[in-house]
């Protein structure tokens, strides 16, 4: 075991006087995320919110024929913006979100006491519109629940007989709830942190040193390959781990830039949550940088070995788009199943619930068990004899 | 004191080394001779247990290879053919990596590294980063590595490849220094005039099989060639019919 302690301190001297690596393990890899996290959550409560709070700037066709309705827009905090000569048109380009029609006969229906009709113009294949649609719809829609409520009070009836049953919302998401939705990608980043922090280790101790011809001379000395294994192995671990310490911190400063209060949720990055991360982290650390060990000993080159490896990464994307996808109810033997397990684990953390035993449990079992068949098989590999051949 | 007995090694269908024998005695230097492809260098892999051989056996100061290859190989100093270092570690970093994994202690590590820097004229280099070693000093590094567990058997597999005139003398005179000391040298190379300066015995391998084993002068008169060369070229051309 000593020996494995002199490797795996020879890798990390070595590895911390590599300037790429380090940038790469320590620096853009648990700094990117964060940063591209805090851009991306700004963007979305911008383009939500920013639009709700925003006075409604709608181009309207025929004001004149509705007056009224035009002054209750306003006094609503509708901004009339001059008809474009084509309406639709102009939505489809986008020079508008939504435009109003009034139609010539509006006032002659209202009269009449028929009901008159009012256009809406636009585009629902624009998504970001949606809040402007929706706004509008409802000032008008308000403002024909007043007019129809003043009509059955002059007639001398109760407005509320023509409201027989309303549907009152309660929505039981938890600030917390609300704000896991948006964060549902955490996990993965946290695995990708995980994965390019220990890459560099795994292709350099393995493909990168047979690579340089330094593996026949480190195979000729009296050290079992099990424990120089181990001493690589526990480098690369060593590596991911860091890379995913300063990616959890990082995501801890990175949320006091975005203020979620703003969209009614709450995020709880605390130091629980940065706890329990590392826990059910752990395991999975152990695995990720035994399977790339064992792909990158599979590799006869650096650049192979890249290759490679830049396709495992792909696998740990699988379960957050499947969560996304296809949401379904958390059972307890799907905290067994490494990635899945973390996955379904940190978005409870973030939603601020408390893990059961049993889940961390099955969660840890089953991702060391995986890490450990993981360990053994990359140990056959290595003792392969054609894995020190460089020539 | 290495011996080799009956080595059998086939990579597929192409055998590599067939039934090679011989014994590399302690203060001697042995040549293992042969053009490329010869298997020279997958004898020396088998000795020092990189490749385990199909049939034979190899015995380093007595210990079976295939019983204790952890025993052989701690008495065993081994340069071979892939002679790579650690480019981010220091010339003396790299001795000291490998002196750790040969279970020395702080202070027998220091004295090992001081007097091997001294014996190969590396105090210069030894602070420094191996990136941008010229090919000399990459072999010098490579050397002391191999040796800062002062082993009593030497392995050296073409060890003046690539090197210059100056290096080469040099390195004939440390090897002559450690044939001194007692220690079994064993060393292959393609290199004729190599051989004749530097070996007490010569064990010529072509076609994976041992086609001489003589002193240099022993063998020049077995075939009654003017010089070592010919001697060669004419055994080896021989063992091909």
């Amino acid at each position: 075991m000593n020996a494995a302690l002199t490797v795996f301190l020879k890798e990390v001297r070595e590895n911390l006087r590599d300037r790429r690596t380090l940038v790469n393990a320590l620096l853009t890899g648990p700094l990117l995320a964060p940063v591209m996290f805090v851009v991306l959550i700004n963007a979305q409560l911008h383009v939500e919110l920013g639009k709700a709070e925003k006075p409604l700037s709608v181009p309207v066709v025929g004001a004149a024929n509705a007056p009224n309705l035009v002054a209750a827009l306003v006094q609503m905090g509708m901004v009339v913006e001059p008809a474009p000569r084509d309406p639709e048109a102009a939505v489809r380009n986008q020079k508008a979100d939504v435009v109003l029609r009034i139609p010539a006969g509006y006032g002659a229906h209202w009269t009449r006491g028929e009901p008159a009709q009012v256009e809406l113009i636009y585009d629902s294949s624009h998504r970001d519109t949606q809040a402007q649609i929706g706004r509008l719809r409802d000032m008008v829609g308000r403002y024909a629940r007043i007019a129809g409520a003043q009509r059955l009070l002059v007639r001398g009836l109760s407005p509320s007989l023509a409201t027989p049953l309303v549907a009152a919302d309660r929505d039981q998401a938890t600030p917390q709830a609300r704000g896991a939705l948006i964060f549902s990608m955490l996990p993965y980043f946290f695995v990708l942190t995980a994965f390019l922090g220990g890459m560099y280790l795994a292709i350099d101790t393995t493909a990168g040193e047979r690579e340089r011809q330094s593996l026949e001379p480190l195979f000729a000395t009296p050290v079992p390959r099990r424990d120089i294994l181990i001493g690589k192995l526990a480098a690369t671990t060593a590596f991911a781990l860091a890379s995913l310490a300063l990616s959890i911190a990082a995501f801890a400063i990175a949320g006091r830039f975005v203020d979620t209060s703003r969209l009614d949720m709450v995020l709880t990055l605390g130091v629980r949550f940065a706890a329990g991360v590392m826990l059910l982290m752990l395991p999975l650390v152990l695995l990720l940088a035994a399977l790339q060990t064992l792909v990158a000993a599979f590799a006869k080159s650096y650049r192979e070995a890249q290759t490679y490896l830049s396709l495992l990464m792909l696998v740990p994307l699988l379960p957050s788009v499947l969560l996304i996808v296809v949401p379904v109810k958390a059972r307890l033997w799907m905290y067994a199943v490494p990635l899945l397990g973390q996955q379904l684990g940190i978005m409870q953390l973030e939603r601020g619930e408390a893990l059961g035993m049993a889940p961390v449990a099955a969660c840890l079992a089953g991702t060391a068990l995986a890490a450990l068949l993981a360990i053994l098989v990359t140990t056959r590999v290595y003792s392969s004899e054609r894995l020190a051949i460089s020539g | 004191m290495i011996e080799v007995r009956n080595l059998h090694k086939s990579f597929g269908a192409v055998k590599a080394v067939e039934d090679v024998s011989f014994s590399a005695r302690d203060g001697e230097i042995t040549g293992l001779l042969g053009p490329n492809g010869a298997g020279k260098t997958t004898t020396l892999r088998m000795l020092y247990t990189l490749m385990k051989p199909e049939r034979g056996r190899v015995l380093v100061d007595g210990i079976d290879a295939a019983g204790d290859p952890l025993g052989v190989r701690r008495a065993l100093g081994v340069l071979p053919d892939a002679r790579g270092l650690y480019k981010r570690l220091t010339a003396r970093e790299n001795i000291e990596y490998f002196g750790r994994l040969h279970g020395l202690d702080d202070d027998a590590l220091r004295r090992r590294c001081d007097a091997l820097i001294a014996a190969l004229d590396m105090t210069a280099i030894a602070g420094r980063r191996a990136e941008g070693f010229s090919q000399g000093e990459r072999v010098k590094t490579a050397i002391a590595r191999a040796l800062v567990h002062d082993p009593k058997n030497l392995i050296l597999d073409e060890p003046t490849n690539g090197l210059d005139v100056m290096a080469t003398r040099a390195m004939r005179e440390f090897l002559f220094g450690l044939r001194a000391e007692g220690r079994c040298v064993l060393f292959s190379s393609h290199i004729m005039q190599e051989v004749v300066a530097l070996c007490d015995r010569v064990v010529v391998i072509a076609h994976g099989r041992v086609v001489a084993d003589a002193a240099p002068e022993t063998l020049r008169a077995q075939v009654g060639a003017a010089s070592l060369e010919d001697a060669f070229v004419r055994i080896i051309s021989r063992s091909g019919a």
